[in-house]
C-alpha cells in the first residue's frame, strides 16, 4: 500500500510536465558530485593563497624596495593574484568536466534525455563553476584579510567581480572543450592562454612596463580587467580604466562565450 | 485495443546524416501498452530512429508524434513522459547507486523526498537494493544496466525505450532484465526495444518490424513474421566431404526453399520427418540431421541477408 502510494505521487509529479527550474536541478546534481571531494579542495584552496601571498607578495616583495604605485607590493599584488586565482579554477572546472560529460562518461546525453533543454545543462554546470570561482575567491580574501594584506573594505567588491570574470572565461572555455576533438586540446589550453595571461596581463608587474604592442594583447585578456578592478577594489583605489568599460569587457565575453558554448553543445547533442 | 490513437506515429520518417540516408521513410504504429521492437543488424537505422523517438535527433523528413505531441517543438514536454535506457549506460561512475536516481529524478521536477522513496523502490524492483550506497564505478555490466533501467523509470514513464537492453549481459543477468521487462509490461508501460537477439524479440515483443538499410522490411508478430516468411519446419544436414554444393543439386526439388552453407544445408520444408525420409529415399547419407520448427532468426537472416555488417 505504502509503495503504491508512493508510486501514485512521484507519477503525480512527474506528470506535471517539463519542471520551472530545471537548471537549478542540474546544479545540484553538480552539488552532490562535489559533496564527495570538497575537503581535499578546501584545504588547498586556503593553502595555496597563503604560499602565493608568502613567496610573491613577501618573498618577492622584499627585493621590491619602493613599492608599486606607493603602496607595498604584497599589497599591490593580492587583488591581482585573486583574480588569477578566479581564473584558473573557472577554467579548470569547465574544461575536463565538460570534456569528460560528452566524451567519457556520457551524462550530458542522459541529462538531455530528461527534460532538459540544452541551455538548463549549460546553465547547471556553469553556476556550479561560478559557485566554485567564489569559493575560492571567498577563501582566498579571508586568507589575504588574515594576514593584513587588504588595505580597503571595498575589498569585497572583488568577489562578485571574480565571479563576472568566471563566467566570461568559462563560456567559452566551455564552447572549446565542447569541441575538442581530443582531451590534449585542454592542456593546450592551460600552456598556451592560461599560463601567458596569468604572466602577461598585469598580475605581476603594471600592463605598462610592456612594449606598447604586447600591452594591447594585455588588454584584450579579460583578465586584465577583472584585475584592474580587483586591485582597485583591494587598495581601495579608482582602476586604471573605466568600470563600466571593464563590465561591460567581461560581459561581452560572457555573452559571446555562452553563445558558442550553446552553440557547440547543440552541436554534440541533438543529432 | 480501442485505443484510437497510437502512442507513437510515424509517417514516411526520414533521418539524413548529410548525403547518408540512416533511416529511408518509415511507417511506425506503436499502440498503447504493447511490446514493440525494431529488430535489425548493424547500421539498419534502429538506434537513428530511437534517438527520433527519444526527441533529441530531429527528423529530417516525414511525420512524427509522440504522445500526440511534435518532438522537436514540445521535445522536454514529452520526455518529461519517456523512460530511456540508451544502448550505453551514460551513469555517473562517481555518485553511489541511490545518488544517480535520486539526482536523475531532480531534473523530473520530483521532489527530493519523493525521489529517494522512488529510488529505494526502484532498486528493490531490479534487485541492486543492498549496493544502493556503492558507488556506480565497480559494479558488474549486468548491475550497471539494471541501474540504467531503473533509472529510466524514476519518473514513471508511459513510453519506456531501450535500445539493445541486454547486450553484453551473461545468460542470468539477461534473464532477470526480461522479466522486469515482462513485468512492467503487465503493469501497461509501453515498450519499445531494439534487438538483435532473435529469442529477446520472441520473449518480449508483441509486434516487430525489421529493418535493413533504412527501410522496413517486414512487419507484425513474431508468429505472423515466422509464418510469412519462412516455412513450418527447417531440416539441417551435414554431408561428409570438402563442400556440400554437389549434395545441394540434389536436393533442390525437396524444399520451399534450399540455402547451402560452407558446413551444411538448410531445408525450409512445411514437415521435417518426410523431408528427411525422402533425403534417404535419394539415396544420400547425411552425417548429421537436425529437424527443427522455424523461428525468427530464420525469418531474420532470410531478410537482411548473411554476409557480416560491420
Amino acid at each position: 500500500m505504502g509503495s503504491e502510494g508512493m508510486t501514485q505521487l512521484a507519477a503525480k509529479w512527474a506528470r506535471r510536465g517539463p519542471v520551472r527550474a530545471p537548471a537549478l536541478a542540474v546544479l545540484q546534481y553538480h552539488l552532490v558530485g562535489y559533496r564527495r571531494t570538497w575537503r581535499g579542495g578546501v584545504f588547498s584552496s586556503f593553502l595555496l593563497p597563503t604560499l602565493t601571498v608568502l613567496g610573491f607578495g613577501v618573498g618577492v616583495g622584499a627585493f621590491i624596495d619602493q613599492g608599486v604605485d606607493g603602496v607595498s607590493y604584497l599589497e599591490w599584488i593580492v587583488g591581482g593574484l585573486l583574480a588569477s586565482t578566479a581564473l584558473q579554477v573557472a577554467i579548470a572546472e569547465s574544461t575536463w568536466p565538460v570534456y569528460s560529460s560528452l566524451q567519457w562518461t556520457k551524462i550530458y546525453f542522459a541529462q538531455y534525455a530528461a527534460p532538459l533543454r540544452v541551455a538548463d545543462i549549460m546553465a547547471g554546470q556553469l553556476a556550479f563553476v561560478l559557485f566554485r570561482v567564489l569559493a575560492s575567491a571567498a577563501a582566498f580574501l579571508l586568507v589575504t584579510g588574515v594576514l593584513g594584506a587588504l588595505r580597503s573594505p571595498w575589498a569585497v567588491l572583488a568577489l562578485p567581480v571574480a565571479v563576472l570574470l568566471g563566467l566570461a572565461v568559462a563560456a567559452p572555455t566551455y564552447a572549446y572543450a565542447a569541441t575538442a576533438s581530443s582531451d590534449s586540446w585542454l592542456a593546450l589550453l592551460f600552456r598556451f592562454a592560461v599560463i601567458p595571461m596569468t604572466l602577461f596581463a598585469g598580475v605581476f608587474f603594471p600592463v605598462e612596463s610592456l612594449p606598447v604592442g604586447l600591452r594591447w594583447l594585455a588588454y584584450a585578456t579579460p583578465l586584465w580587467h577583472a584585475v584592474d578592478l580587483s586591485r582597485a577594489a583591494t587598495l581601495g583605489t579608482a582602476p586604471v580604466w573605466s568600470v563600466t568599460g571593464h563590465l561591460l569587457y567581461l560581459a561581452a565575453w560572457a555573452v559571446g562565450g555562452w553563445l558558442l558554448a550553446h552553440r557547440a553543445l547543440r552541436r554534440k547533442l541533438v543529432v | 485495443m480501442t485505443t484510437a490513437q497510437p502512442l507513437i506515429q510515424a509517417r514516411g520518417l526520414v533521418k539524413r546524416f548529410g548525403s547518408f540516408t540512416a533511416v529511408d521513410a518509415i511507417d511506425v504504429a506503436v499502440r498503447a501498452g504493447e511490446a514493440f521492437g525494431f529488430l535489425g543488424p548493424n547500421g539498419a537505422g534502429k538506434s537513428s530512429t530511437m534517438r527520433m523517438i527519444g526527441c533529441v535527433s530531429p527528423p529530417s523528413g516525414g511525420e512524427l508524434r509522440i504522445l500526440g505531441m511534435d518532438p522537436v517543438r514540445d521535445g522536454p514536454a514529452i520526455r518529461a513522459r519517456l523512460g530511456v535506457c540508451p544502448q550505453l549506460d551514460t551513469l555517473d561512475p562517481e555518485l553511489t547507486v541511490r545518488e544517480n536516481l535520486v539526482t536523475y529524478a531532480r531534473y523530473f521536477g520530483i521532489p527530493r523526498r519523493v525521489a529517494r522513496l522512488r529510488a529505494a523502490e526502484l532498486l528493490d524492483f531490479v534487485q541492486l537494493s543492498e549496493r544502493a550506497d556503492s558507488k556506480v564505478e565497480p559494479l558488474s555490466g549486468g548491475m550497471k544496466r539494471r541501474l540504467t533501467i531503473a533509472r529510466a523509470l524514476v519518473n514513471e514513464p508511459e513510453i519506456v525505450l531501450l535500445d539493445e537492453p541486454t547486450t553484453g549481459l551473461d545468460p542470468q543477468a539477461r534473464h532477470l532484465v526480461w522479466e522486469r521487462l515482462f513485468q512492467l509490461k503487465q503493469q501497461g508501460v509501453t515498450l519499445v526495444l531494439t534487438t538483435h537477439y532473435m529469442d529477446e524479440a520472441e520473449q518480449l515483443c508483441d509486434r516487430l518490424v525489421v529493418m535493413d538499410g533504412g527501410r522496413i522490411v517486414a512487419e507484425g508478430s513474431p508468429r505472423v513474421l515466422i509464418e510469412q516468411h519462412s516455412t513450418r519446419e527447417v531440416v539441417e544436414l551435414r554431408f561428409a566431404g570438402e563442400s556440400q554444393e554437389p549434395f545441394a543439386s540434389k536436393l533442390d526439388q525437396l524444399g520451399e526453399r534450399v540455402e547451402v552453407l560452407p558446413d551444411r544445408i538448410l531445408l525450409y520444408v512445411p514437415d521435417g520427418d518426410a523431408a528427411v525420409a525422402q533425403v534417404t529415399a535419394l539415396g544420400l547419407h547425411p552425417i548429421n540431421v537436425l529437424v527443427r520448427r522455424s523461428g525468427l532468426e530464420d525469418v531474420f537472416l532470410h531478410l537482411t541477408g548473411r554476409t557480416l555488417i560491420d
